[in-house]
Protein backbone atom coordinates (compact mmCIF):
# COMPACT_ATOMS: atom_id res chain seq x y z
CA UNK A 1 0.00 0.00 0.00
CA UNK A 2 0.93 3.94 0.17
CA UNK A 3 3.63 4.40 2.27
CA UNK A 4 6.14 6.88 2.18
CA UNK A 5 9.25 5.41 1.54
CA UNK A 6 11.46 5.41 4.46
CA UNK A 7 13.91 3.10 2.91
CA UNK A 8 15.63 5.21 0.10
CA UNK A 9 17.29 7.97 2.34
CA UNK A 10 18.10 5.73 5.74
CA UNK A 11 19.51 2.28 3.84
CA UNK A 12 22.76 1.99 3.85
CA UNK A 13 24.57 1.21 1.14
CA UNK A 14 22.41 -1.74 -0.28
CA UNK A 15 24.61 -3.56 -2.06
CA UNK A 16 27.75 -2.01 -0.59
CA UNK A 17 31.38 -4.48 -0.40
CA UNK A 18 32.55 -4.50 3.40
CA UNK A 19 36.41 -3.99 1.96
CA UNK A 20 37.94 -0.68 0.91
CA UNK A 21 36.82 -0.15 -1.99
CA UNK A 22 39.89 0.39 -4.73
CA UNK A 23 40.14 3.39 -6.70
CA UNK A 24 39.01 1.39 -10.28
CA UNK A 25 35.94 0.62 -7.77
CA UNK A 26 35.21 4.48 -6.78
CA UNK A 27 35.72 5.19 -10.26
CA UNK A 28 33.28 2.20 -12.30
CA UNK A 29 31.08 3.52 -9.17
CA UNK A 30 31.58 7.50 -10.20
CA UNK A 31 31.30 7.10 -13.98
CA UNK A 32 27.62 6.19 -14.41
CA UNK A 33 27.12 9.55 -12.16
CA UNK A 34 29.30 11.82 -14.41
CA UNK A 35 26.78 12.27 -18.07
CA UNK A 36 24.25 13.69 -15.75
CA UNK A 37 26.25 15.66 -13.27
CA UNK A 38 28.04 17.00 -15.81
CA UNK A 39 25.09 17.99 -17.83
CA UNK A 40 23.10 19.93 -14.88
CA UNK A 41 25.92 22.02 -13.67
CA UNK A 42 26.56 22.94 -17.33
CA UNK A 43 22.75 24.12 -17.93
CA UNK A 44 21.65 25.18 -14.63
CA UNK A 45 24.72 26.39 -12.95
CA UNK A 46 26.33 28.70 -15.68
CA UNK A 47 23.67 30.57 -16.62
CA UNK A 48 23.72 31.20 -13.00
CA UNK A 49 27.50 32.89 -13.16
CA UNK A 50 26.12 34.84 -16.34
CA UNK A 51 22.99 36.22 -14.30
CA UNK A 52 25.42 37.06 -11.78
CA UNK A 53 27.90 38.53 -14.09
CA UNK A 54 25.27 40.44 -16.09
CA UNK A 55 23.69 42.14 -12.62
CA UNK A 56 26.93 43.99 -12.74
CA UNK A 57 26.75 45.34 -15.82
CA UNK A 58 24.43 48.32 -17.69
CA UNK A 59 23.37 46.12 -20.43
CA UNK A 60 19.96 46.82 -22.64
CA UNK A 61 18.81 44.91 -25.69
CA UNK A 62 17.61 48.17 -27.25
CA UNK A 63 20.98 49.95 -26.87
CA UNK A 64 23.84 49.84 -29.29
CA UNK A 65 26.93 49.25 -27.64
CA UNK A 66 26.60 46.40 -25.30
CA UNK A 67 26.94 45.49 -21.79
CA UNK A 68 29.76 47.62 -19.64
CA UNK A 69 30.25 47.38 -16.05
CA UNK A 70 27.87 49.23 -14.27
CA UNK A 71 28.91 48.55 -10.17
CA UNK A 72 26.36 48.25 -7.73
CA UNK A 73 23.73 50.40 -9.71
CA UNK A 74 21.34 47.87 -11.09
CA UNK A 75 21.28 46.54 -7.33
CA UNK A 76 20.55 50.38 -6.32
CA UNK A 77 17.56 50.44 -8.47
CA UNK A 78 15.85 46.80 -7.61
CA UNK A 79 16.33 47.99 -3.93
CA UNK A 80 14.31 51.25 -4.26
CA UNK A 81 11.86 49.76 -6.74
CA UNK A 82 8.19 49.62 -5.66
CA UNK A 83 7.54 47.20 -8.55
CA UNK A 84 10.57 44.83 -7.20
CA UNK A 85 9.62 45.18 -3.64
CA UNK A 86 5.14 44.82 -4.84
CA UNK A 87 5.85 41.25 -7.13
CA UNK A 88 7.87 39.82 -4.46
CA UNK A 89 4.65 40.29 -2.21
CA UNK A 90 2.37 38.79 -4.86
CA UNK A 91 4.90 35.92 -4.88
CA UNK A 92 4.66 35.03 -1.19
CA UNK A 93 0.77 35.77 -1.34
CA UNK A 94 -0.07 33.92 -3.83
CA UNK A 95 1.90 30.60 -3.16
CA UNK A 96 0.96 30.72 0.61
CA UNK A 97 -2.57 31.16 -0.22
CA UNK A 98 -2.67 28.99 -2.88
CA UNK A 99 -0.49 26.04 -1.56
CA UNK A 100 -3.12 25.99 2.40
CA UNK A 101 -6.08 26.62 0.47
CA UNK A 102 -5.12 23.67 -1.67
CA UNK A 103 -4.02 21.50 1.02
CA UNK A 104 -6.87 22.67 3.07
CA UNK A 105 -9.79 20.90 0.15
CA UNK A 106 -6.72 18.64 -0.41
CA UNK A 107 -7.21 17.36 2.64
CA UNK A 108 -10.91 17.31 2.85
CA UNK A 109 -11.36 15.58 -0.75
CA UNK A 110 -9.22 12.62 0.22
CA UNK A 111 -11.16 12.29 3.54
CA UNK A 112 -14.26 12.51 1.04
CA UNK A 113 -12.62 9.94 -1.51
CA UNK A 114 -11.22 7.18 1.41
CA UNK A 115 -14.42 5.83 2.36
CA UNK A 116 -16.45 3.86 0.06
CA UNK A 117 -19.40 4.76 -2.50
CA UNK A 118 -20.96 4.16 -5.52
CA UNK A 119 -18.46 5.51 -8.38
CA UNK A 120 -15.55 6.50 -6.05
CA UNK A 121 -12.95 5.95 -9.04
CA UNK A 122 -14.78 7.97 -11.26
CA UNK A 123 -15.14 10.58 -8.86
CA UNK A 124 -11.31 10.49 -8.08
CA UNK A 125 -10.50 10.59 -12.13
CA UNK A 126 -12.70 13.97 -12.17
CA UNK A 127 -11.18 15.25 -9.39
CA UNK A 128 -7.80 15.13 -10.85
CA UNK A 129 -8.46 16.23 -13.94
CA UNK A 130 -7.89 19.60 -12.81
CA UNK A 131 -4.08 19.30 -12.77
CA UNK A 132 -3.86 17.79 -15.66
CA UNK A 133 -5.35 20.20 -18.26
CA UNK A 134 -2.36 22.10 -19.81
CA UNK A 135 -1.68 25.37 -17.04
CA UNK A 136 -1.60 27.38 -20.01
CA UNK A 137 -5.03 26.12 -21.26
CA UNK A 138 -6.99 26.20 -18.07
CA UNK A 139 -5.60 30.17 -17.76
CA UNK A 140 -7.56 31.07 -20.74
CA UNK A 141 -10.33 28.97 -20.33
CA UNK A 142 -11.05 30.34 -16.80
CA UNK A 143 -10.46 34.14 -18.44
CA UNK A 144 -12.98 33.63 -21.29
CA UNK A 145 -15.68 30.96 -21.20
CA UNK A 146 -15.39 30.79 -17.14
CA UNK A 147 -14.84 34.23 -15.88
CA UNK A 148 -16.08 36.35 -18.37
CA UNK A 149 -17.82 39.24 -17.50
CA UNK A 150 -21.03 38.95 -20.29
CA UNK A 151 -20.73 35.62 -21.45
CA UNK A 152 -18.92 34.09 -18.14
CA UNK A 153 -20.50 30.21 -16.62
CA UNK A 154 -19.06 31.51 -12.94
CA UNK A 155 -21.34 34.55 -13.39
CA UNK A 156 -24.63 32.13 -14.43
CA UNK A 157 -24.26 30.04 -11.61
CA UNK A 158 -23.41 32.48 -9.15
CA UNK A 159 -26.38 34.52 -10.02
CA UNK A 160 -29.14 33.38 -7.78
CA UNK A 161 -26.43 34.57 -5.09
CA UNK A 162 -27.11 37.97 -6.04
CA UNK A 163 -23.90 37.88 -8.55
CA UNK A 164 -24.85 39.87 -11.73
CA UNK A 165 -21.62 40.27 -15.16
CA UNK A 166 -19.25 41.04 -12.28
CA UNK A 167 -15.69 41.55 -14.34
CA UNK A 168 -13.24 39.05 -12.26
CA UNK A 169 -10.27 39.68 -13.65
CA UNK A 170 -10.55 43.25 -13.19
CA UNK A 171 -11.87 43.93 -9.74
CA UNK A 172 -10.97 40.49 -8.04
CA UNK A 173 -7.43 39.92 -10.29
CA UNK A 174 -5.43 38.72 -7.66
CA UNK A 175 -8.31 36.60 -5.98
CA UNK A 176 -8.99 34.71 -9.60
CA UNK A 177 -5.18 34.19 -10.50
CA UNK A 178 -5.38 32.24 -7.10
CA UNK A 179 -8.23 30.31 -7.46
CA UNK A 180 -7.05 28.95 -11.01
CA UNK A 181 -3.63 27.67 -9.00
CA UNK A 182 -5.90 26.48 -6.18
CA UNK A 183 -8.27 24.81 -9.09
CA UNK A 184 -5.47 23.07 -10.63
CA UNK A 185 -3.11 22.26 -7.26
CA UNK A 186 -5.87 20.59 -5.21
CA UNK A 187 -5.81 17.03 -6.84
CA UNK A 188 -2.06 16.98 -6.61
CA UNK A 189 -2.06 17.50 -3.07
CA UNK A 190 -5.51 15.50 -2.58
CA UNK A 191 -3.16 12.52 -4.56
CA UNK A 192 -0.79 12.63 -1.75
CA UNK A 193 -2.96 13.01 0.94
CA UNK A 194 -5.19 10.21 -0.11
CA UNK A 195 -2.09 7.86 -0.73
CA UNK A 196 -1.53 8.72 3.08
CA UNK A 197 -4.96 7.85 4.26
CA UNK A 198 -4.77 3.95 2.63
CA UNK A 199 -1.43 3.50 3.83
CA UNK A 200 -3.26 4.12 7.54
CA UNK A 201 -3.33 1.10 9.32
CA UNK A 202 -6.92 0.08 9.50
CA UNK A 203 -6.16 -1.57 13.07
CA UNK A 204 -5.67 1.16 14.57
CA UNK A 205 -8.72 3.37 13.61
CA UNK A 206 -10.61 -0.25 14.24
CA UNK A 207 -9.11 -0.04 18.16
CA UNK A 208 -10.65 3.58 17.90
CA UNK A 209 -13.83 2.97 17.14
CA UNK A 210 -14.17 0.29 19.47
CA UNK A 211 -12.97 2.36 22.38
CA UNK A 212 -15.66 4.47 20.73
CA UNK A 213 -13.45 7.62 19.76
CA UNK A 214 -15.87 10.30 17.53
CA UNK A 215 -15.05 10.35 13.58
CA UNK A 216 -13.72 14.23 14.85
CA UNK A 217 -11.22 12.70 17.79
CA UNK A 218 -9.89 9.88 15.44
CA UNK A 219 -8.94 12.57 13.00
CA UNK A 220 -7.34 14.76 15.42
CA UNK A 221 -5.57 12.31 17.32
CA UNK A 222 -4.91 9.28 15.06
CA UNK A 223 -5.15 10.36 11.06
CA UNK A 224 -3.71 13.76 11.33
CA UNK A 225 0.04 12.84 12.95
CA UNK A 226 -0.07 9.82 10.57
CA UNK A 227 -0.48 12.44 7.62
CA UNK A 228 1.46 14.97 8.72
CA UNK A 229 4.64 13.60 6.84
CA UNK A 230 2.58 13.62 3.51
CA UNK A 231 1.02 16.79 4.08
CA UNK A 232 4.73 18.50 4.70
CA UNK A 233 5.18 16.65 1.77
CA UNK A 234 2.70 18.30 -0.13
CA UNK A 235 3.45 21.22 0.60
CA UNK A 236 6.95 21.38 -0.21
CA UNK A 237 6.09 19.95 -3.75
CA UNK A 238 3.40 22.23 -3.89
CA UNK A 239 5.59 25.29 -3.56
CA UNK A 240 8.35 24.48 -5.54
CA UNK A 241 5.75 24.54 -8.25
CA UNK A 242 3.36 27.61 -7.62
CA UNK A 243 6.41 30.33 -6.55
CA UNK A 244 7.12 29.68 -9.97
CA UNK A 245 3.43 30.70 -11.58
CA UNK A 246 3.97 32.26 -14.92
CA UNK A 247 1.10 30.98 -17.02
CA UNK A 248 -1.71 32.21 -15.28
CA UNK A 249 -1.10 35.40 -14.92
CA UNK A 250 0.81 35.85 -18.16
CA UNK A 251 -2.76 34.96 -19.22
CA UNK A 252 -5.29 35.50 -17.52
CA UNK A 253 -4.42 39.56 -16.41
CA UNK A 254 -1.03 39.78 -17.93
CA UNK A 255 0.34 41.22 -14.68
CA UNK A 256 -2.31 43.86 -14.37
CA UNK A 257 -4.89 45.95 -13.93
CA UNK A 258 -1.35 47.44 -12.99
CA UNK A 259 0.57 45.54 -11.39
CA UNK A 260 -1.94 43.62 -9.43
CA UNK A 261 -0.89 40.24 -10.25
CA UNK A 262 2.37 40.98 -11.08
CA UNK A 263 4.30 38.58 -9.42
CA UNK A 264 8.75 38.01 -10.04
CA UNK A 265 8.38 35.52 -12.78
CA UNK A 266 5.93 37.77 -14.28
CA UNK A 267 8.40 41.23 -13.66
CA UNK A 268 11.23 39.18 -14.60
CA UNK A 269 9.87 38.32 -17.77
CA UNK A 270 8.73 41.82 -18.45
CA UNK A 271 12.01 43.45 -17.46
CA UNK A 272 13.75 41.47 -20.26
CA UNK A 273 11.11 41.63 -22.76
CA UNK A 274 9.05 45.17 -22.00
CA UNK A 275 11.98 47.03 -20.88
CA UNK A 276 14.96 44.74 -22.73
CA UNK A 277 16.93 45.24 -19.47
CA UNK A 278 18.90 42.36 -18.92
CA UNK A 279 21.39 43.93 -16.18
CA UNK A 280 18.16 44.94 -14.74
CA UNK A 281 17.05 41.63 -15.10
CA UNK A 282 19.68 39.88 -13.62
CA UNK A 283 19.84 41.46 -10.59
CA UNK A 284 16.59 41.08 -9.56
CA UNK A 285 16.90 37.47 -10.63
CA UNK A 286 20.86 37.15 -8.03
CA UNK A 287 18.45 38.66 -5.37
CA UNK A 288 15.52 36.03 -5.55
CA UNK A 289 17.39 32.98 -5.95
CA UNK A 290 19.25 34.59 -2.75
CA UNK A 291 15.67 34.55 -1.49
CA UNK A 292 14.76 31.31 -2.99
CA UNK A 293 18.45 29.87 -1.43
CA UNK A 294 17.26 30.72 1.90
CA UNK A 295 13.80 29.46 2.04
CA UNK A 296 15.23 26.54 0.21
CA UNK A 297 17.51 25.71 2.80
CA UNK A 298 14.67 25.57 5.10
CA UNK A 299 12.79 23.21 2.44
CA UNK A 300 16.21 21.07 2.09
CA UNK A 301 16.11 20.23 5.89
CA UNK A 302 12.24 19.51 5.61
CA UNK A 303 12.64 17.42 2.93
CA UNK A 304 15.52 15.03 4.42
CA UNK A 305 13.30 14.71 7.62
CA UNK A 306 10.20 13.68 5.46
CA UNK A 307 11.64 11.24 3.17
CA UNK A 308 13.29 9.92 6.32
CA UNK A 309 10.08 9.75 8.35
CA UNK A 310 8.87 6.70 9.72
CA UNK A 311 5.59 6.00 9.86
CA UNK A 312 3.45 7.18 13.02
CA UNK A 313 2.38 3.66 13.35
CA UNK A 314 5.71 1.58 13.20
CA UNK B 1 -16.96 14.37 9.02
CA UNK B 2 -19.74 12.64 10.80
CA UNK B 3 -19.10 12.96 14.51
CA UNK B 4 -21.54 10.57 15.08
CA UNK B 5 -21.57 8.25 18.28
CA UNK B 6 -21.27 4.19 18.01
CA UNK B 7 -23.97 2.19 19.13
CA UNK B 8 -23.37 -1.08 17.64
CA UNK B 9 -25.49 -2.74 19.63
CA UNK B 10 -28.51 -0.92 18.58
CA UNK B 11 -29.41 -3.00 14.96
CA UNK B 12 -32.46 -1.96 13.03
CA UNK B 13 -32.45 2.13 12.91
CA UNK B 14 -28.80 2.02 13.60
CA UNK B 15 -27.61 0.29 10.45
CA UNK B 16 -30.30 2.51 8.52
CA UNK B 17 -28.24 5.43 9.76
CA UNK B 18 -24.92 4.06 9.17
CA UNK B 19 -26.32 3.65 5.48
CA UNK B 20 -28.00 6.65 4.72
CA UNK B 21 -24.80 8.54 6.04
CA UNK B 22 -22.85 6.66 4.14
CA UNK B 23 -24.88 7.57 0.62
CA UNK B 24 -24.88 11.27 2.16
CA UNK B 25 -20.86 11.12 2.26
CA UNK B 26 -21.23 9.45 -1.42
CA UNK B 27 -23.57 12.37 -3.02
CA UNK B 28 -21.30 15.37 -1.38
CA UNK B 29 -18.35 13.57 -3.15
CA UNK B 30 -19.98 13.61 -6.43
CA UNK B 31 -21.21 16.69 -6.05
CA UNK B 32 -17.59 17.92 -5.14
CA UNK B 33 -16.16 15.98 -8.19
CA UNK B 34 -18.28 17.17 -10.74
CA UNK B 35 -17.95 20.93 -9.56
CA UNK B 36 -14.29 20.18 -10.00
CA UNK B 37 -14.77 18.93 -13.22
CA UNK B 38 -16.94 21.71 -14.36
CA UNK B 39 -14.54 24.18 -16.08
CA UNK B 40 -13.25 21.09 -17.79
CA UNK B 41 -16.97 19.99 -18.98
CA UNK B 42 -17.46 23.59 -20.10
CA UNK B 43 -14.38 24.11 -21.92
CA UNK B 44 -15.30 20.55 -23.69
CA UNK B 45 -18.59 21.57 -24.30
CA UNK B 46 -18.04 25.07 -25.80
CA UNK B 47 -15.72 23.52 -28.33
CA UNK B 48 -18.37 22.04 -30.03
CA UNK B 49 -20.33 25.22 -30.36
CA UNK B 50 -20.81 27.76 -33.36
CA UNK B 51 -18.46 31.01 -32.68
CA UNK B 52 -22.04 32.96 -31.93
CA UNK B 53 -23.53 30.10 -29.16
CA UNK B 54 -20.25 30.48 -27.56
CA UNK B 55 -20.55 34.30 -26.12
CA UNK B 56 -24.41 34.44 -24.76
CA UNK B 57 -26.33 35.35 -21.96
CA UNK B 58 -27.22 33.04 -20.52
CA UNK B 59 -24.90 30.77 -21.35
CA UNK B 60 -26.35 28.17 -23.77
CA UNK B 61 -26.49 24.24 -22.99
CA UNK B 62 -27.99 23.41 -25.70
CA UNK B 63 -26.54 23.86 -29.56
CA UNK B 64 -26.30 22.40 -32.73
CA UNK B 65 -23.11 20.94 -31.85
CA UNK B 66 -20.35 21.52 -34.94
CA UNK B 67 -16.72 20.55 -35.52
CA UNK B 68 -15.60 23.38 -37.27
CA UNK B 69 -13.56 24.76 -34.68
CA UNK B 70 -11.38 21.73 -34.13
CA UNK B 71 -11.06 21.75 -38.11
CA UNK B 72 -9.69 24.94 -37.78
CA UNK B 73 -7.75 23.79 -34.68
CA UNK B 74 -5.92 20.76 -37.27
CA UNK B 75 -5.74 23.55 -39.97
CA UNK B 76 -3.11 25.06 -37.85
CA UNK B 77 -1.65 23.03 -35.68
CA UNK B 78 0.37 21.55 -37.77
CA UNK B 79 4.31 23.74 -36.69
CA UNK B 80 3.10 23.68 -33.23
CA UNK B 81 2.43 20.64 -32.42
CA UNK B 82 5.78 19.36 -33.91
CA UNK B 83 7.90 21.58 -32.09
CA UNK B 84 5.39 19.97 -28.62
CA UNK B 85 6.08 16.20 -30.02
CA UNK B 86 10.13 16.43 -30.56
CA UNK B 87 10.58 18.99 -27.43
CA UNK B 88 8.79 16.19 -25.57
CA UNK B 89 9.62 13.38 -26.96
CA UNK B 90 13.47 14.02 -27.18
CA UNK B 91 13.87 15.46 -23.42
CA UNK B 92 12.26 12.68 -22.41
CA UNK B 93 15.01 10.22 -24.16
CA UNK B 94 17.41 12.06 -23.01
CA UNK B 95 16.53 12.36 -19.78
CA UNK B 96 16.67 8.47 -19.29
CA UNK B 97 19.72 8.32 -21.02
CA UNK B 98 21.06 10.49 -18.41
CA UNK B 99 18.95 9.61 -15.44
CA UNK B 100 19.60 5.77 -15.73
CA UNK B 101 22.96 5.45 -15.22
CA UNK B 102 23.22 8.30 -12.33
CA UNK B 103 20.37 6.75 -10.43
CA UNK B 104 22.30 3.70 -10.81
CA UNK B 105 25.03 5.56 -9.77
CA UNK B 106 22.78 6.76 -7.04
CA UNK B 107 21.44 3.37 -5.57
CA UNK B 108 22.77 -0.02 -6.41
CA UNK B 109 26.44 0.42 -6.08
CA UNK B 110 26.13 4.06 -4.75
CA UNK B 111 29.11 6.41 -4.82
CA UNK B 112 30.48 7.71 -1.60
CA UNK B 113 28.86 10.67 -1.03
CA UNK B 114 25.22 9.65 -2.78
CA UNK B 115 23.51 11.66 -0.69
CA UNK B 116 24.73 15.31 -1.43
CA UNK B 117 24.72 13.82 -4.97
CA UNK B 118 20.55 13.66 -4.37
CA UNK B 119 20.40 16.46 -2.89
CA UNK B 120 22.46 18.35 -5.35
CA UNK B 121 20.19 17.47 -7.91
CA UNK B 122 17.01 18.73 -6.01
CA UNK B 123 18.69 21.43 -4.94
CA UNK B 124 18.69 22.78 -8.50
CA UNK B 125 14.96 22.03 -9.18
CA UNK B 126 14.36 24.56 -6.72
CA UNK B 127 16.59 27.52 -7.95
CA UNK B 128 14.04 29.89 -10.10
CA UNK B 129 15.05 29.63 -13.91
CA UNK B 130 12.79 32.62 -14.00
CA UNK B 131 15.61 34.21 -12.24
CA UNK B 132 18.28 33.49 -15.01
CA UNK B 133 16.03 34.12 -18.22
CA UNK B 134 17.36 37.68 -19.43
CA UNK B 135 21.04 36.06 -19.54
CA UNK B 136 20.10 32.69 -20.75
CA UNK B 137 18.08 34.77 -23.27
CA UNK B 138 21.59 35.99 -24.25
CA UNK B 139 23.49 33.10 -24.16
CA UNK B 140 20.89 31.50 -26.52
CA UNK B 141 21.32 34.29 -28.58
CA UNK B 142 25.31 34.10 -28.94
CA UNK B 143 25.46 30.41 -29.40
CA UNK B 144 22.90 30.56 -31.83
CA UNK B 145 20.43 28.02 -30.10
CA UNK B 146 17.43 31.40 -30.17
CA UNK B 147 14.59 30.10 -31.60
CA UNK B 148 15.47 26.52 -32.23
CA UNK B 149 13.96 23.15 -30.84
CA UNK B 150 17.45 21.97 -29.29
CA UNK B 151 17.35 24.91 -26.99
CA UNK B 152 14.04 23.48 -25.62
CA UNK B 153 15.13 20.04 -25.60
CA UNK B 154 18.32 21.20 -23.87
CA UNK B 155 15.95 23.08 -21.08
CA UNK B 156 13.21 20.61 -20.42
CA UNK B 157 16.00 17.81 -19.89
CA UNK B 158 17.88 19.75 -17.31
CA UNK B 159 14.09 20.66 -15.78
CA UNK B 160 13.00 17.30 -15.58
CA UNK B 161 16.32 15.18 -14.75
CA UNK B 162 16.10 15.85 -11.09
CA UNK B 163 13.18 14.19 -10.71
CA UNK B 164 13.53 11.46 -13.21
CA UNK B 165 17.10 10.73 -10.94
CA UNK B 166 15.14 10.54 -7.54
CA UNK B 167 12.34 8.70 -9.35
CA UNK B 168 14.39 6.04 -11.31
CA UNK B 169 16.27 5.32 -7.97
CA UNK B 170 13.30 4.83 -6.25
CA UNK B 171 12.47 1.62 -8.12
CA UNK B 172 16.01 0.71 -8.52
CA UNK B 173 16.26 -0.16 -4.89
CA UNK B 174 13.20 -2.17 -5.36
CA UNK B 175 15.14 -4.81 -7.50
CA UNK B 176 15.37 -7.63 -4.89
CA UNK B 177 19.35 -8.06 -4.05
CA UNK B 178 19.23 -11.65 -4.44
CA UNK B 179 18.74 -10.65 -8.36
CA UNK B 180 21.55 -8.59 -8.12
CA UNK B 181 23.90 -11.09 -6.37
CA UNK B 182 23.03 -13.73 -8.62
CA UNK B 183 24.08 -11.84 -11.65
CA UNK B 184 27.51 -11.21 -10.15
CA UNK B 185 27.91 -14.41 -9.37
CA UNK B 186 27.59 -15.70 -12.69
CA UNK B 187 29.99 -13.19 -13.88
CA UNK B 188 28.21 -10.52 -14.91
CA UNK B 189 29.95 -7.33 -15.24
CA UNK B 190 28.00 -4.04 -14.18
CA UNK B 191 26.77 -2.91 -17.94
CA UNK B 192 25.35 -7.30 -18.11
CA UNK B 193 23.63 -6.38 -14.84
CA UNK B 194 22.13 -3.62 -15.92
CA UNK B 195 20.79 -5.02 -19.25
CA UNK B 196 19.71 -8.08 -17.93
CA UNK B 197 18.69 -8.09 -14.68
CA UNK B 198 17.65 -3.83 -13.86
CA UNK B 199 16.51 -2.61 -16.97
CA UNK B 200 13.87 -5.72 -16.91
CA UNK B 201 12.92 -5.58 -13.86
CA UNK B 202 12.09 -1.74 -13.53
CA UNK B 203 11.00 -1.03 -16.94
CA UNK B 204 7.35 -0.36 -15.55
CA UNK B 205 8.79 2.66 -13.41
CA UNK B 206 10.83 3.54 -16.29
CA UNK B 207 7.35 4.34 -18.24
CA UNK B 208 5.85 5.97 -15.03
CA UNK B 209 8.69 8.12 -15.19
CA UNK B 210 8.78 8.93 -18.81
CA UNK B 211 5.08 9.70 -18.38
CA UNK B 212 5.55 12.16 -15.79
CA UNK B 213 8.49 13.54 -18.10
CA UNK B 214 6.21 13.85 -20.96
CA UNK B 215 3.75 15.87 -18.98
CA UNK B 216 5.80 18.70 -17.71
CA UNK B 217 7.74 19.09 -20.99
CA UNK B 218 4.40 18.87 -23.04
CA UNK B 219 2.86 21.66 -20.56
CA UNK B 220 6.19 24.21 -20.24
CA UNK B 221 5.39 27.72 -21.28
CA UNK B 222 7.90 30.33 -19.59
CA UNK B 223 10.70 29.12 -21.61
CA UNK B 224 9.25 28.39 -24.62
CA UNK B 225 7.25 31.90 -25.05
CA UNK B 226 10.52 33.85 -23.80
CA UNK B 227 13.29 31.83 -25.73
CA UNK B 228 11.21 30.81 -28.82
CA UNK B 229 9.43 33.05 -31.79
CA UNK B 230 8.45 30.80 -34.44
CA UNK B 231 10.68 27.73 -35.37
CA UNK B 232 10.17 25.94 -32.56
CA UNK B 233 7.18 27.47 -31.08
CA UNK B 234 4.90 24.93 -28.88
CA UNK B 235 1.27 23.85 -28.19
CA UNK B 236 1.00 26.38 -25.42
CA UNK B 237 1.81 29.25 -27.62
CA UNK B 238 -0.53 27.47 -30.19
CA UNK B 239 -3.19 28.39 -27.49
CA UNK B 240 -2.03 32.47 -27.04
CA UNK B 241 -2.15 32.30 -30.71
CA UNK B 242 -5.28 31.37 -30.84
CA UNK B 243 -6.55 34.46 -29.25
CA UNK B 244 -6.86 37.12 -32.13
CA UNK B 245 -7.24 41.07 -30.84
CA UNK B 246 -10.50 41.32 -32.09
CA UNK B 247 -13.43 38.84 -33.18
CA UNK B 248 -15.71 36.20 -31.61
CA UNK B 249 -12.96 33.37 -30.65
CA UNK B 250 -14.25 31.33 -27.77
CA UNK B 251 -15.37 28.23 -29.09
CA UNK B 252 -12.04 28.58 -31.31
CA UNK B 253 -10.41 28.80 -28.06
CA UNK B 254 -11.53 25.89 -26.19
CA UNK B 255 -11.24 23.44 -29.29
CA UNK B 256 -7.36 24.14 -29.45
CA UNK B 257 -7.58 23.90 -25.48
CA UNK B 258 -9.11 20.78 -25.15
CA UNK B 259 -6.79 19.59 -28.35
CA UNK B 260 -3.74 20.34 -26.47
CA UNK B 261 -5.02 19.35 -22.81
CA UNK B 262 -6.69 15.91 -23.81
CA UNK B 263 -3.09 13.78 -24.66
CA UNK B 264 -1.94 14.85 -20.98
CA UNK B 265 -5.78 13.64 -19.24
CA UNK B 266 -5.79 10.69 -21.10
CA UNK B 267 -2.19 9.68 -19.97
CA UNK B 268 -2.86 10.52 -16.45
CA UNK B 269 -6.35 8.89 -16.25
CA UNK B 270 -4.86 5.80 -17.50
CA UNK B 271 -1.53 6.11 -15.04
CA UNK B 272 -3.16 7.35 -11.96
CA UNK B 273 -1.30 5.45 -9.95
CA UNK B 274 1.67 5.63 -10.55
CA UNK B 275 1.04 9.75 -11.34
CA UNK B 276 1.19 10.11 -7.30
CA UNK B 277 4.88 8.25 -7.07
CA UNK B 278 5.78 10.15 -10.09
CA UNK B 279 4.42 13.54 -8.02
CA UNK B 280 6.06 12.92 -5.36
CA UNK B 281 9.48 12.14 -7.04
CA UNK B 282 9.39 8.27 -5.56
CA UNK B 283 8.40 9.03 -1.78
CA UNK B 284 4.94 7.35 -2.05
CA UNK B 285 4.87 4.36 -3.17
Amino acid sequence: MAVIDTSTLLAPEPVIRPREASRRERWQRRLPLLPALIYIVIVTQIPFLVTLWYSFQNYFFDVPGGAHWAGLSNYKSVFTSAAFRSALWHSVIMTVTAVIVAMILGVAFALLLDRKFLGRGVVRTLIITPFLVMPAAAALVWAGPMLDPNFGLLNYLLQPFGVHHVAWLSTHALGSVIVVMIWQWTPFMMLIVLAGLQGQPADVLEAAKVDGAGALATFRELTFPFLRPYIELGILLGSIYLVNVFDQVRLMTNGGPGTATTNLPFYLYEQVNNAFDVGGAAAAGVITVILTIIVATFALRLFARVFQFEGASS
Amino acid sequence: MSALPLRSREPGPQRFRDMSVKVGWGIVAWVVGIAFFLPVLWMVLTAFKPESAAETWPPRFTFSPTLAQFRLVFSGWGPYVTHSLIATVGSTILVLLLGVPAAYALSVHPVKHWRDGLFFFISTKMLPIVAVIGPLYVIALKTHLLDSIWLLIILYTAMNLPLAIWLIRSFMLEVPSELLEASELDGAGRIREMTEVILPVISPGLVSTALICVIFAWNELFLALNLTVTNAATMPMFLISSVPQEGLYIAHLSAAATVASVPVILVGWIAQRSLVRGLSMGAIK
